[in-house]
């Protein structure tokens, strides 16, 4: 069993596919993660559960019989605003406090809406059909659901949209410089309030994407988002912040990194094994620091 | 020694409290025999809590509206205390530890799921207060020797069991290839258990025996690994997720399998989640209302399932059937122990032997019921799309013909 990958040679094929399609979805949430950990110091453990009501935007199109691609423009939208109330009501409280602080209040953020969400959606498992086909490779060997390489797509699309427009813009301009330093830019006339609303409701935007592409791709459930923040925590922590294609390649090793743990190891450890290589980064960054600051003395 | 003060005033306090609460209620208040249960009303498990509730609601009301419970030449009423136990074991053992000793309930009804089951049966055993349960089918609670513990529906390992000999039957008696994919959570493998039971009995072999995680939304390499090694019979449970997570990458996916047993399609509404996608995929169940069991409070499945729909606006899962078949059962054994005393209505639970809509019901001494086979219905749609659950398995009920093996994606 365990040789799997081996003596199925398409396998690996596979596995580096699925990894990849499933990666760039996850470095599409990790970017909002990184973004707004880098802008307001904030690490936000509501992330999965906005993913996921972005997910019952798309499902609810679905059900009213809108096609739930659509998702993918209405739910950033809805969610962007979602966002700055989140901002407004809770996090400008906490944004220059002590980084605990402002886990703990996302972490009540997280809780609050899980339970908004059974409550108003009810336990069930949900899906949205996206209705794609299915694209076969290599003699149908290899098999890639079109809903995948659609999420991959519009996923690259937003990110890429998103690192012009921070290039670009002046509100991007400005969201930048706050994160480099916040004081700094206050003294030179940057509203950083409103830099700090806006980075927050850009991040719950892109939660809505990916939250839309989840309920096509695979299903939501109101306690499904903590799997979500954990794997963007781990790829914002292994390709640090600010660092946008560090993200990307981080969220796409990630991925096939689970798809092969899962053929290797087996499914059982799948998740577990991305903990474990969360674990293991930590401890190698503790290590390299560690050295650094010797070398310092 | 203010603080002293302070703390004996607390204690006090304390001791008026409990004093006056104890046993505020009792078991039979008038005419009501009281019963109490704990459900999952919110949390993870609150559609299945909600369907048990309903369950358990509707034969209340039924067995009232028909004369009631007649004990000593008295006809009482049935009358439930529900707490939410938030899907939380630890909060639901706690509830009943407060139903029993604070509300003075003397009788149980079980919660939903096997894993609430579980916190609840040591806390009921403890105090001695039967508890007939609907929900709990993980083979882990028949085998630890309660005594007050008494379930109306089959173990969680037969769910399955019958798949694998089916599949061994068409396949002219040979033994199979199976490919099997379980979440991690006492329920499922349970249903595991029983089928590496079925497979050394008959001589099949488990090639891909994958653990689900229980956020379960991606199986895509287990399926990529049947689609390579290519078993006879691809089994999965992993509660409503799992059902739905495999129909709809089986179908992205394209695995040819010819058969799929899962657990938990009717709960997931299989057929109107994924319509065509869904077809041929066999599903254990409890119960199905084509059967033909019969009682006096409800008549057979069919008139159940019409009555059910007409109160709660949906087609009764096999959740609510057992729940209902739960309250029938405790009013036959008051009957018989003609008496209120816990020990009495235990012995008289433990002698049940009575047919309900729902099955026949007769219980081990573990506390199972051992009279009732599960039944496997196929996913069967017509050339409009529309589908329907139509019982395959075992023979005796089948209401249709079993299609073996499922047509090739390339050909539907």
């Amino acid at each position: 069993m365990d040789f799997l990958v081996f003596q199925y040679p398409m396998i690996t094929v596979q596995a580096c596919l699925d990894g990849i399609l499933l990666g760039v979805l996850f470095a599409l949430i990790a970017y909002g993660m990184a973004l707004q950990w880098g802008v307001m110091n904030i690490i936000n453990i509501a992330q999965g559960d906005l993913v996921i009501l972005g997910g019952y935007i798309a499902y609810f199109m679905y059900l009213y019989g809108i096609h739930p691609a659509w998702g993918v423009i209405v739910a950033p939208v809805i969610m962007y605003f979602v966002g700055i109330a989140i901002y407004k009501l809770v996090i400008n409280k906490v944004v220059d406090r002590d980084l605990f602080i402002s886990i703990l209040a996302t972490f009540g953020i997280s809780i609050l809406f899980m339970q908004l969400m059974n409550f108003a959606f009810g336990a069930d498992v949900v899906l949205a059909n996206s209705g794609y086909g299915t694209t076969m490779l290599f003699d149908s060997n290899v098999v890639l659901p079109n809903s995948k390489i659609f999420s991959a797509f519009i996923s690259i699309l937003f990110a890429a949209c998103l690192v012009i427009y921070m290039k670009k813009s002046k509100l991007g301009r400005a969201i930048r410089a706050t994160a480099q330093n916040a004081r700094a830019a206050k003294i030179l006339g940057v509203d950083t309030e409103k830099v700090y609303a806006a980075t927050f409701g850009i991040n719950a935007a892109l939660c809505g994407v990916a939250g839309a592409l989840i309920s096509i791709t695979f299903t939501i459930h109101p306690y499904m988002g903590l799997p979500y923040t954990i794997r963007s925590f781990m790829i914002v922590i292994v390709a640090g912040l600010g660092n946008l294609p560090g993200v990307a390649m981080s969220g796409m090793g990630l991925g096939v990194f689970e798809e092969f743990a899962d053929y290797i190891l087996g499914t059982e450890f799948r998740i577990g094994s991305v903990f474990l290589l969360l674990v293991l980064i930590l401890v190698y960054r503790r290590f390299k620091l560690s050295r650094k600051r010797e070398y310092l003395k | 020694m203010r603080l002293n003060k302070i703390i004996l005033s607390f204690v006090s306090a304390l001791v008026i409290l409990f004093s006056t609460s104890v046993a505020s209620f009792a078991k039979v208040v008038g005419d009501k025999i009281i019963l109490g249960a704990a459900i999952s009303l919110t949390g993870k498990y609150s559609s299945n809590g909600v369907h048990t509730q309903n369950g358990y609601n509707m034969a209340v009301d039924r067995i009232n509206s028909m004369g009631g419970v007649k004990v000593g030449g008295k006809t009482y009423k049935f009358d439930i205390i529900y707490y939410d136990d938030e899907s939380n074991p630890k909060r639901a053992a706690q509830l009943a530890e407060r139903l029993i000793s604070q509300d003075g309930v003397e009788f149980m009804l079980g919660p939903y799921s096997s894993g609430l089951t579980k916190a609840i049966a040591p806390v009921t055993e403890k105090y001695g207060v039967p508890m007939v349960e609907a929900n709990g089918a993980s083979r882990s609670l028949f085998t630890k020797g309660y005594k007050y513990l008494f379930a109306v529906l089959a173990p969680a390992n037969l769910y399955l069991d019958v798949a694998i000999e089916t599949a061994v039957e068409l396949n002219g008696g040979k033994p199979v290839k199976i490919a099997q994919a379980f979440e991690q959570d006492a329920f499922s493998q349970d249903v595991r258990l029983g089928i590496l039971d079925a497979a050394e009995r008959t001589g099949s072999k488990i090639i891909i025996d994958d653990k689900l995680p229980k956020e379960l939304n991606d199986m895509a390499a287990t399926l990529v690994k049947v689609k390579q090694m290519k078993p006879d019979v691809l089994v999965v449970s992993g509660h409503t997720k799992g059902a739905l997570t495999a129909i709809r990458q089986i179908a992205e996916m394209k695995v040819d399998v010819p058969m799929l047993a899962m657990t938990h399609c009717d709960a997931a509404k299989l057929s109107k989640q994924h319509g065509k996608n869904s077809q041929y995929a066999l599903c254990a169940s409890q119960w199905h209302k084509s059967l033909t069991y019969k009682d006096d409070f409800f008549k057979d499945g069919m008139t159940y399932a019409a009555d059910f729909e007409k109160e709660f606006g949906y087609d009764p899962p096999y959740q609510s059937a057992e729940s209902s078949a739960a309250l029938l059962v405790f009013k036959d054994a008051f009957e018989r122990a003609n008496s209120f005393d816990q020990k009495k209505v235990r012995d008289a639970l433990a002698a049940t032997n009575m047919q309900t809509f729902y099955g026949n019901i007769k219980f081990a001494p573990g506390g199972q019921n051992v009279d009732k086979p599960m039944v496997l219905f196929q996913v069967m749609c017509d050339a409009s799309g529309s589908c329907e659950n139509k019982v395959v398995a075992p023979l005796k009920w089948a209401s249709a013909k079993l299609i073996h093996p499922i047509p090739k994606w390339s050909e539907r």
